[in-house]
């Protein structure tokens, strides 16, 4: 792109410094140097659009008890064998991974938006509000969590939306965190009063100006978070207490492993599950990652 | 000339566990209607609370106006709540700081900035503010004004910041516009460019300024009145050309002789001995009477008054009183 000229009437020699970039422009250039990151990236996309196309790809029902064939090996029929119960791994595996993903998602969305919104109202406005809105993010954290999950779960009936709603309600204190610790130190920043001479409200500054600034270690958060919520929720229907059969996810496909002889017969079983959290949660670590490095300032564009 | 701010015993102190600062104690001036106002002082003296007290901004927690009446265009500043005032601010009264670099939000362009002012105060369409932004940037000085709508802060000079900060602050024709040292941190160069652009523009927009400074050449070059603040009081009032040809006050008389002078020969600049008492120990009796030359009995015992020695003119020392007048 062309420098833009700029011809001051009073004659200063001014000239803006390099070329015009957008900032997300530098952010993708950044990102894309990272070759884990891009391959992260691109693996993560065919997992998640085939969880999407699930319905489209699958070539059988997830669902479908076939007695006759139970823990068949990988063959041209089913191409990643079959669980005791003749069902299809392949279509469950994609029917698992929709669910994964969205309690991975909306967990994700929901911690975030709780933890961002605390953290900058206890960050901005500091003195006795930020005291209790810290205290109750000791309490939270103080929470034997696993324990907590067990037994909301299991004393309210056990459903995806159950299993989102506690991880949203649970894990949002470490983006607060964060967030306050952005906004301490940018609310003392000269811009900040700058804004506040305009006229612009508490609301107005935080959200539309200071907030910019802090998002960077969020967006890293948030996505390293998605990662660890696919985890809790394997964790839990592993244990019997997330998503219930016959409904699929990569947690409750696993569950089956721990027999024995599914283990020395059918080891493809628990194989690809256990393969497919394994691959999922190193993607979203990696762009987890690469996103930190994209989007810290102090590492300089090569 | 009427009056547009009426500033009566001002006083803000700031609170701490044990101890009461009394940063700005008892400041009076006004402010008429197209008048350029400079307060000088050196670092400490109070001039940058003054400004924030104006704008309500007084910086918390600890600081309190304690005392006095803030009256613009006839209204109360002081009693007005928070959600008036953010009328006001960027509205009536607009503010630019002695830091163009940290001044404007790093993250966001320079037209959105301009932008989000006028949408939020003269509830412009994003296009029509878009217009005005334009309109505003080619005013303080870039031909090529849409061409810096789209940059960010980073890609501009301090120069061309200060002149951006200077396009917002004048966005909705502020009445008023408080300057906290406009140029310190510029080349100087720049720093004439700026004080001519900040000259047309309080003509042409007919407002007033208040400029802060301790620069004594930016306020011959801009100012028509001058505050001399120390220790959170204002020392002198008088009109530029009178105060640079006959400073009343002993503290004046020193910042005075403290300029280098092409058409002199001096070995060393004189300047004043010692520092500007801190808030928490300011002197009994005369605020300056740990550094005045002319420092007498009285000035230790009692404080002296602002009082009108000629007209227009105020000082507040012993000095100006009867019978002691002569021998100064």
């Amino acid at each position: 792109m062309a420098k833009p000229e700029i011809n001051l009437p009073n004659d200063i020699n001014a000239q803006t410094l390099g070329k015009r970039r957008s900032l997300l422009s530098i952010i993708v250039a950044k990102f894309f140097q990272n070759k884990l990151a891009v391959i992260a990236l691109v693996v993560l996309s065919i997992i998640i659009t085939s969880a999407i196309l699930a319905p489209l790809i699958t070539p059988h029902d997830p669902n479908l008890q076939n007695l006759r064939h139970r823990l068949e090996p990988p063959g041209p029929e089913f191409w990643l064998g079959t669980d005791h119960l003749g069902r299809d791994l392949f279509s469950r595996l994609l029917y698992g991974g929709r669910v994964s993903l969205t309690v991975g998602f909306v967990a994700m969305i929901g911690a975030v938006s709780i933890g961002t919104t605390i953290g900058a109202i206890a960050g901005f406005f500091g003195g006795k509000v930020d005291a209790f809105l810290m205290r109750l993010v000791d309490v939270i954290i103080s929470f034997p969590n696993i324990f907590l999950l067990i037994t909301l779960v299991a004393v309210l009936e056990p459903s995806m939306e159950i299993l989102i709603l506690v991880f949203a309600l649970l894990s949002w204190t470490g983006t607060s965190r964060l967030v306050r610790g952005e906004f301490l130190t940018l609310k003392n920043r000269e811009f900040v009063l700058a804004a506040r001479t305009i006229g612009m409200s508490n609301t107005r500054i935080i959200f539309g100006q200071i907030l910019p600034s802090a998002m960077g270690p969020v967006i890293v958060a948030a996505t390293l978070a998605v990662g660890n919520f696919i985890l809790a929720e394997s964790t839990l229907s592993f244990l019997g207490l997330g998503i219930q059969p016959p409904r699929a996810s990569w947690g409750n496909m696993l569950t089956y492993s721990q027999s024995v002889t599914i283990f020395r017969n059918a080891v493809w079983y628990p194989t690809f599950p256990g393969l497919a959290i394994l691959i999922t949660v190193l993607c979203f670590n990696f762009i987890g990652d690469g996103l930190r490095d994209a989007l810290d300032p102090r590492i300089v564009e090569k | 000339m009427s009056t547009l701010l009426e500033i009566k015993n001002l006083k803000t102190h700031f609170f701490s566990k044990d101890k009461v600062l009394p940063v700005v104690d008892g400041v009076d001036f006004k402010v008429k209607k197209g008048e350029t106002l400079a307060i000088v002082g050196e670092s400490g003296s109070g001039k940058s609370i003054t400004s924030l007290s104006i704008m309500g901004l007084v910086p918390k927690p600890g600081g309190k106006i304690v005392e006095g009446e803030i009256l613009f265009d006839g209204k109360d500043l002081v009693q007005l709540s928070e959600n008036q005032m953010y009328k006001v601010r960027g509205n009536d009264i607009a503010m630019i700081f002695q830091e163009p670099m940290s001044s404007l939000n790093p993250v966001l362009t320079i037209g959105e900035q301009i932008t989000e002012v006028l949408i939020y105060h003269k509830k412009l369409s994003k296009k029509e503010a878009r217009q005005k932004a334009i309109e505003l940037l080619k005013i303080v000085g870039f031909a090529r004004a849409e061409g810096i709508l789209d940059d960010y802060p980073h890609r501009l000079s301090g120069g061309m910041r200060q002149r951006v900060m200077i396009a917002m602050a004048m966005s909705c024709d502020p009445k008023l516009l408080i300057a906290d040292e406009p140029t310190t941190a510029l080349d100087v160069t720049v720093q004439a460019q700026i004080l001519e652009l900040m000259k047309d523009l309080s003509k042409k927009f007919e407002s007033s300024i208040i400029l802060i400074t301790h620069d004594l050449g930016v306020v011959a070059e801009l100012a028509d009145r001058v505050i001399v603040m120390y220790a959170g009081q204002v020392v002198e009032e008088s009109p530029v050309v009178s105060l640079f040809d006959e400073p009343l006050h002993p503290y004046t008389q020193g910042l005075l002789s403290s300029i280098p002078k092409l058409d002199e020969e001096r070995k060393r600049l004189t300047s004043i001995a010692g520092n500007v008492p801190s808030p928490d120990s300011f002197p009994k009796g005369c605020r300056f009477n740990t550094r005045c030359p002319h420092v007498m009995q009285v000035c230790i015992d009692k404080q002296p008054d602002l009082i009108e020695v000629k007209p227009g003119r105020k000082s507040r020392c012993f000095l100006h009183e009867e019978g002691v007048n002569s021998n100064g």
